[in-house]
């Protein structure tokens, strides 16, 4: 066990490694820092300094270093758009995404499991098979154009809910928060609802799946022959026994979700980190599309060990495995 | 669509004729699901080949636009010139029905040519992984493991802003679909390359491997002519699944501004246009490409699909 988590973690701080190296090639190879920050007005001398100021003419390893360095103190330099530090245009734009993800996956969740319990137990029911053929609709729906079709519905047709922005929000020390507003929750409904659809019918299909799978093996059999309700065996037997791979998927859709928040923050021009590196790469600034990179990979890293180690926590068979090995 | 599967087919003719007599093409016959997808897809491919022969106007010839049929609905004649456009028009007076073809055209050419690069690059990679293992698998391998912890829209945006980067402006525009083609293809190889890799570690051990190998034929001959025919039906499946993705990955890049260009709109970015009508009332605009791409995405889908279970031999 302790081996496992150890080497575990030698591959993620190598991954990370590996990431950081792309993004610090960004910043030395895609455009000219230079070139970036001096103006046309620039003299042999100035560009030296500047060039001996940002380190740029010492070794390979050693600006690596010295990034890394930066970015594990959370300086990634100084936006070449807006001309702030990257770390503080991150730190405002943050809460955004995070309660975004937040509210989207716990829908995702919740109703994905409800629905997906559902449609196994009523696998013949007329409400099952209409919820399992808008699932497949929703799955090869493209995300943007859910987005636009619930604002062509909600804000065009019905005009109840705003399509664009985050509404009013309020500042709880340096985290603006969308909760505590009625325009804030309002505008959160449309994209959390975008955000959240493909990863509800995602864990929807696989605990539909898992439980048909499962209603089906003997000890489900022998429950029932036990005589026990229903309830306790849908609920108690079956449901837990699908957590596993639910578990590992919803923990992996976790990161999807941030991924696809840049798509959803684009349609709804959510003031969030994803529509930030949208503009990003629009613009070429390095700076900030470096930052995210770095930012996203620590996140996805982390969440694949901590999944890796939920699961291993969870089945009790995998550890037996380990053991014997 | 018809693009892979041609390419893909390209083993010896008696494993092609054999696979049309097999239970498949039954199959396919029996399928309605099957039949109205591949026809939907048929009829697209076809629109998007002949495009210019078919659209009643060069939407890229600024000759032929006239500012006043702008706003145009569809079916409807227009207010100022009396013209009648199937589809209506764009703010520019541009022809919808002629930009979808055309942007059907570069929204099929960016996805296909994607998936045949992610299938070759996937493959190739695939085949030396298992055939010759040791540190080139663990290599290779490790590699794909990483790229799979990103979500590939991410992978495709990322190197499509580095590309965006190293390309000096004035390309920029003229380069972008060669670039949405890379950048696609690269977050996409990894599905072929595992696929490839687990089926022909299996093929690497059977009897007709040692026989050729025994009479001295080189490692990249046995891996490419004895191995690769061997593996191809799974690399059919993905290559379909792959291409619906690829379409829609296309799209989203283009809607997000980080695709094609409007100088060379594809449907994405024709919806990314069409988006700003929304609230003027000018649905139209948006209404049709976001039709004609759904219908491209999911017909692709479900061919995928049925494709899978067809080629099962789990499920016969």
């Amino acid at each position: 066990m302790f081996a496992y988590i150890v080497r575990r973690m030698f591959q993620s701080v190598i991954v990370l490694l590996v990431v950081g190296l792309v993004a610090f090639s960004m910043f030395r190879f895609v455009g000219d820092p230079i070139d970036n920050m001096l103006g046309q007005e620039r003299t042999q001398a100035d560009i030296d300094r500047l060039r001996t100021e940002l380190g740029l003419d010492q070794p390979f390893v050693v600006q690596y270093a010295k990034f890394l360095q930066g970015a594990v103190q959370g300086n990634f330099g100084v936006s070449y758009r807006q001309g702030r530090p990257v770390s503080t245009i991150l730190i405002e734009r943050a809460p955004a995404t995070l309660e975004l993800a937040f509210v989207s996956g716990f829908l995702a969740i919740t109703l994905g499991i409800a629905l997906g319990v559902f449609t196994a137990i009523r696998r013949q029911g007329i409400a099952a098979n209409v919820i399992m053929t808008v699932s497949l609709i929703g799955v090869s729906l493209p995300t943007f154009l859910i987005g636009i079709l619930l604002i062509y519905i909600f804000s065009v047709e019905l005009d109840l809910l705003p399509s664009f922005g985050r509404g009013e929000t309020v500042m709880i020390g340096s985290w603006s928060t969308g909760f505590l507003t009625a325009s804030g929750l309002k505008a959160l409904i449309l994209p959390a609802i975008t955000l959240g659809l493909y990863q509800m019918t995602l864990i929807m299909r696989l605990v539909r799946s898992e439980m048909l799978e499962v209603l089906r093996a003997d000890y489900v059999r022998f429950a029932r022959a036990r005589g026990l309700s229903e309830r306790v065996i849908n609920f108690r037997h079956a449901l837990k026994n699908t957590l596993v791979p639910v578990i590992t998927i919803t923990g992996l859709q976790l990161g999807s979700i941030i991924a696809f928040a840049i798509i959803t923050e684009t349609v709804f021009q959510w003031p969030g980190v994803g529509l930030l590196f949208i503009n990003a790469i629009q613009f070429v600034d390095i700076p900030v599309m470096a930052a995210y990179l770095m930012l996203i990979s620590v996140m996805f890293v982390t969440i694949n060990l901590i999944v890796d180690l939920l699961y291993y926590a969870i089945d009790p068979r995998l550890r037996v495995d380990a053991r014997a090995t | 669509m018809t693009d892979t599967m041609e390419t893909t087919k390209s083993a010896p003719k008696s494993r092609l004729a054999k696979f049309w007599d097999s239970d498949f093409a039954w199959s396919f016959r029996h399928s309605p699901v099957a039949v109205i997808a591949s026809l939907v897809v048929v009829v697209l491919v076809l629109a998007a080949i002949f495009a210019p022969l078919i659209a009643p106007y060069n939407p890229f010839d600024p000759a032929t636009l006239n500012l006043m049929n702008g706003f145009t609905p569809p079916g409807t004649p227009n207010a100022f010139t009396q013209e009648t456009f199937l589809l209506g028009t764009d703010d520019q007076g541009r022809d919808v029905f002629s930009t979808i073809l055309y942007g059907l055209r570069i929204s099929l050419f960016v996805g296909v040519s994607a998936v045949l690069l992610a299938l070759i690059i996937g493959v190739i990679l695939g085949l030396i992984a298992a055939y010759f293992g040791g540190w080139i698998e663990t290599l290779i391998m490790r590699i794909a493991d990483v790229q799979l912890t990103f979500p590939a829209i991410l992978v495709a945006m990322l190197i499509f802003g580095i590309a965006k980067g190293i390309t000096p402006p004035e390309y920029r525009d003229e380069m972008a679909i060669y670039v949405l083609i890379i950048a696609i293809a690269l977050s996409d190889w990894v599905q072929f390359a595992r696929v490839v890799r687990g089926a022909a570690l299996v093929e690497k051990n059977k009897e007709y491997v040692q026989a050729a190998r025994l009479i001295g034929r080189g490692s990249f001959p046995i891996m490419f002519r004895h191995i690769l025919p061997n593996v191809l039906s799974p690399v059919l499946v993905i290559a379909t699944i792959s291409l619906a993705l690829a379409i829609i990955a296309e799209a989203t890049l283009s809607f997000l501004g980080v695709g094609a260009p409007p100088t060379q709109p594809s449907l994405g970015t024709l919806i990314r246009i069409g988006q700003g009508f929304l609230f003027s009332g000018e649905w139209w605009i948006l209404f049709f490409p976001a039709c004609t791409l759904l219908a491209l995405a999911l017909s692709v889908n479900l061919l995928g699909d049925w494709l899978r279970d067809a080629l099962n031999p789990k499920l016969r």
